[in-house]
């Protein structure tokens, strides 16, 4: 059973973890961190590591995409001013 | 360095990290095997000075000074991220505008707060005895208090957030960390070493020595720290614009 459990959290890790590097737009790519943080929290539970799940549930799945919004949105307040610069 | 070296380089660096990774794991003890050697060791030790929460025995005692160099990895980045997101001489600030929030989110958000705020408390004074900690609580305490950006404004949050006292509170916790050290270091045997507190009864607050004094310095300079950290990204976002035109400074 607990196999179980510990084989699908990989699994579902695996596939959040793919699909953050394969979405290309920053704000979604956030999205997706935050998602992956809950899932490496729930394997880090299941692995019996709950002290890291919740460092892990804070960090990465409410600060470090939070840092990530705040970044893009004053990248894109410049690039409206300025124009496409690239 | 030309293309090509840098990629022979990182050619040859990566195979060598490859191959010693494999080896590393080759040698590693089995998947949920039931010999945990430095694990008994580790719960021996916790359970002889009554730290309830073995995490917290390895890290505010068995390897304190592991954690100080942690603390001062985050404090440095904080100072570094403060001095790079300073308002430079050329910007101005513009005050954001009050902004209408949905009803709903500014119910959810204010309902939440003091749950979620108290959480964070409730992890940073129970790290001794369950899972959790001065970091884990100190980041849910700090990130719970920008809930009122989302529920109310930029303006409200910079109300309920004297950005000085929380600078200065990073800098006295990391103080108090290496204060309580140095008391070690005189009182005792060594630096942060356990042995100046009653060790307390197992299993309450108290107990666990200078550990849940670490426990408190850590929860402090983490919550100060995170703080600042988004005080200063949310003023590059919202307030802070650039010499050439004008931004949206919308809340």
């Amino acid at each position: 059973m607990a196999d179980a459990v510990i084989i699908v959290a990989l699994l579902l890790v695996a596939a959040a973890a793919t699909t953050a590097v394969l979405v290309r737009d920053p704000v979604r790519q956030a999205l997706v961190l935050a998602v992956l943080g809950v899932l490496l929290a729930v394997l880090f539970t299941t692995l019996q590591a709950p002290d890291v799940g919740l460092s892990q549930l804070a960090v990465g799945s409410a600060l470090t995409p939070l840092l990530l919004l705040l970044t893009v949105r004053k990248v894109r307040r410049r690039g409206r001013k300025e124009g496409p610069r690239r | 360095m030309n293309r090509r070296i840098r990629l022979w380089l990182v050619a040859v660096a990566g195979t060598a990290l490859a191959a010693l990774l494999v080896a590393a794991c080759l040698d590693l003890p089995d998947f949920g095997g039931d010999r945990h050697p430095y694990g008994d060791r580790a719960v021996d030790a916790s359970l002889a000075r009554h730290t309830a929460n073995t995490v917290a025995s390895v890290n505010f005692d068995q390897r304190a000074f592991d954690t100080l160099g942690e603390l001062t990895v985050l404090f440095a980045a904080v100072v570094g991220c403060v001095v790079l997101l300073r308002q430079t001489r050329d910007e101005h600030r513009a005050r954001p505008e009050p902004e209408p929030v949905a009803r709903p989110v500014r119910r959810y958000a204010l309902a939440v707060l003091p749950v979620a705020l108290l959480t964070g408390l409730y992890v940073i004074a129970h790290g001794q005895l369950s899972p959790g900690g001065g970091f884990q609580g100190g980041v849910v305490a700090a990130t719970a208090l920008h809930l009122l950006y989302l529920g109310a404004d930029y303006r409200a949050l910079e109300r309920v957030r004297p950005l000085g006292l929380y600078e200065a509170g990073d800098a006295v916790a990391v103080s108090a960390y290496l204060v309580t050290g140095l008391a070690g270091l005189i009182g005792a045997t060594a630096f942060l070493a356990n042995t100046l507190l009653p060790y307390g009864t197992f299993n309450t607050l108290s107990s666990g020595g200078t550990v849940p004094l670490l426990n408190a310095a850590v929860g402090m300079e983490v919550a100060c720290a995170v703080v600042v950290l988004l005080a200063r990204f949310l003023d590059q976002a919202v307030e802070i614009e650039d010499p050439t035109g004008k931004g949206s400074g919308t809340p």
